[in-house]
Order: structure tokens, then sequence, then C-alpha cells
């Protein structure tokens, strides 16, 4: 049942992303990358990552779908068509690839339990945290409790994206009244 | 978007039950998927639903852009003064045993809960942040063009 909700859910991926590559119409194109991400959301629900699959809708198949067509208000609604030959471009696609799948034959097998992932630390939380922490869902206590640092680092990452966007914003207000004092 | 009545109608029906879905998976976040950044997004959907039908002048009346921006600052500040909090009462930074020494589980959850809200607010306010910055620049494809 798991392989069949497997195949069928990488066929439905496989064919977004084609549609998407063949697509010109922009607005097509955004809603499409957002039936990409849901699609991602639920094959990592399949394998068990539900906080990620949570992150994955919400992030990728809300906000940025948001966000596209924010941008997209703003320029034209058809791709141009491009003036180049396509060839180059599928040789590097296909070199990338190939070279992606060469690697992943070097990648411990799904769910193997010798897997660098499952030796180092992660045994260690998953043994302590229910007695140290006590909360049944061990991502909130490995991501709050026992990587606490990383969290607020990338609590002030965000902050930092904050900061650099309202800096810009300030600078185009400031340019603006720059030119209306030079026009006037 | 005036001619769309029933939008308008759904829109407002499901503001309140999303805010009210991102504090469950705030508070909940302990005990079931779910933490501070993905409540805070959550939370964020429900402004941007509201900016997309009633356009973003109306959300940034209820919301404004220097509340959203004060509160990306004031997340970041829950999270480090949690940290401050507990070298202040005498263990190390982010060490959550410093709320209730005498049952360190209990101590636990409460720093879990102060660190994930700090999570929760500052990820709130960048999203907010990030569709204002996008949806404040005058369009150039008129509605009818979809």
């Amino acid at each position: 049942m798991q392989t069949f909700i497997n195949i069928v859910l990488f066929s439905m991926l496989a064919a977004t992303a084609i549609s998407i590559v063949r697509t010109k119409s922009l607005f097509a194109i955004v809603m499409l990358s957002g039936v990409f991400s849901l699609l991602s959301a639920l094959l990592l629900v399949t394998l068990d990552a539900v906080d990620v699959a949570f992150t994955e809708a919400a992030v990728g198949a809300g906000i940025s779908t948001v966000l596209m067509l924010g941008t997209l208000a703003l320029t034209s609604r058809t791709e141009k068509p491009s003036s180049h030959s396509n060839f180059v471009p599928f040789v590097v696609v296909l070199i990338t690839g190939a070279a992606l799948i060469y690697g992943t034959l070097d990648m411990p097998n799904f769910g193997d339990p010798n897997a660098p992932a499952h030796v180092h630390v992660g045994p260690d939380y998953l043994e302590r945290s229910v007695e140290e922490i006590d909360v049944p869902n061990v991502v909130t206590s490995i991501l709050a409790s026992y990587r606490g640092f990383d969290t607020l680092g990338e609590t002030a990452v965000v902050l930092l994206l904050i900061s650099g966007l309202r800096r810009r914003r300030e600078d185009e207000e400031a340019d603006e009244v720059d030119d209306n004092e030079e026009q006037s | 978007m005036h001619h769309h009545l029933i939008l308008r109608v759904v829109t407002k029906l499901l503001c309140g039950a999303i805010m009210l879905f991102a504090f469950y998976v705030q508070f909940h976040g302990d005990f079931s998927p779910g933490g501070g950044f993905q409540a805070g997004v959550i939370m964020a959907v429900a402004f941007i639903v509201y900016g997309v039908v009633f356009g973003v002048n109306q959300v940034k009346l209820v919301f404004p852009p220097w509340v959203v921006h004060k509160l990306v600052a004031l997340g970041v500040l829950v999270y480090a003064g949690t940290g401050i909090f507990s070298m202040y009462l005498g263990y190390g930074f982010l060490d959550y045993v410093a709320f209730d020494p005498g049952h360190p589980s209990h101590g636990q959850h409460n720093g879990i809960l102060a660190v994930e809200l700090g999570v929760g607010i500052t990820v709130t306010g960048v999203m907010v942040a990030v569709y204002y910055a996008f949806a404040s620049r005058p369009p150039t494809i008129n509605d009818e063009d979809w």
C-alpha cells in the first residue's frame, strides 16, 4: 500500500513539474507550484515527518503562493518566448541530474537502522527526552530545548531579513523625496 | 474585489477560525505536530487572506506596519529574554530547569512554551511584513486581466 501511494504521489509530482515547464501562463505556473508543494507535503506525511509536512503545506503551498501572486501583479502575465536554443540547458540539466542520482547510490537505504542519522545523537535524544523533558512530541523537545541555541539563531535570522527589508524601503522612500524636491 | 460577495463573507467567517487554529498549533505544539513556526505562519495567513480579499490598505488599518515590525523584534526579545532570565536564576543560558528546579520536566515545559511563543510572534510579524512589502507596491495588472 505504501509503495502504491508513493508511486502515485511521485508520478503526480513529476506530472506537475512537467506541466510547470511546458506552461506559458505565469498564473497557472504559480498555482501549479502550489500544487507541487502540497504533493511534497503529502509525501512527507507518508514518511511520518508530520512536522515538516505541516511547514511545507503552510509555507510552500500557502505563503509562497501568495507572495508569487503578489510578484505576478507587478510583472506581466505570460512568459517571454526564449530566444536561445534549449540544447545547452538540457545537457546541463541532464548532467546535473545524473550526478545527483549517482550521489544517491552511496546513501543508506530508506529506514536503514545503521544509517548515520540513526546511530549518532538521534537515539540518545529519543531515550532521554521522555525522562528529561516529558513532552510527547520529540520534535518540539529537540527544537526548543536540546537545540534551543539553533532555534534562537534561526529566529534572529528572520529578524535580520525584516531589518534589511525595512532599510531598503526607507532608502526608496528617501529617494522618492529627493526626486520630488529636485522636480519642484 | 468589491463584487465578490461570497468571497468577502466567507473570508470574514474564516479569519477567526484560522486565528483559533493558529493558537491551537502554538500551544498544543508539545503534544501534536506544529509549534511556534507553523503557528506564526498560520496566524499571518489570517491577516494575508483578509488583505488579499479586502485590499492591503484595509488590513493595514487592523495591523499597522509599525506594529508588525515591533512584533518581529519582540519575539526575538521574548526568546533571548527567556535565556537571560534562566541565567539570572543561576543556571545556564536557555537552561529551562531553572524555571522549576524541584521538578525539571515542568521547568522544561514552561521554557519550551516561552521560546515557542517568541518564535510564533516573530514569524507572524515576518510573514505579514513580507506580504506588506510585496502588496504595497502599485500593481500593473488590472483585476479583470487575470
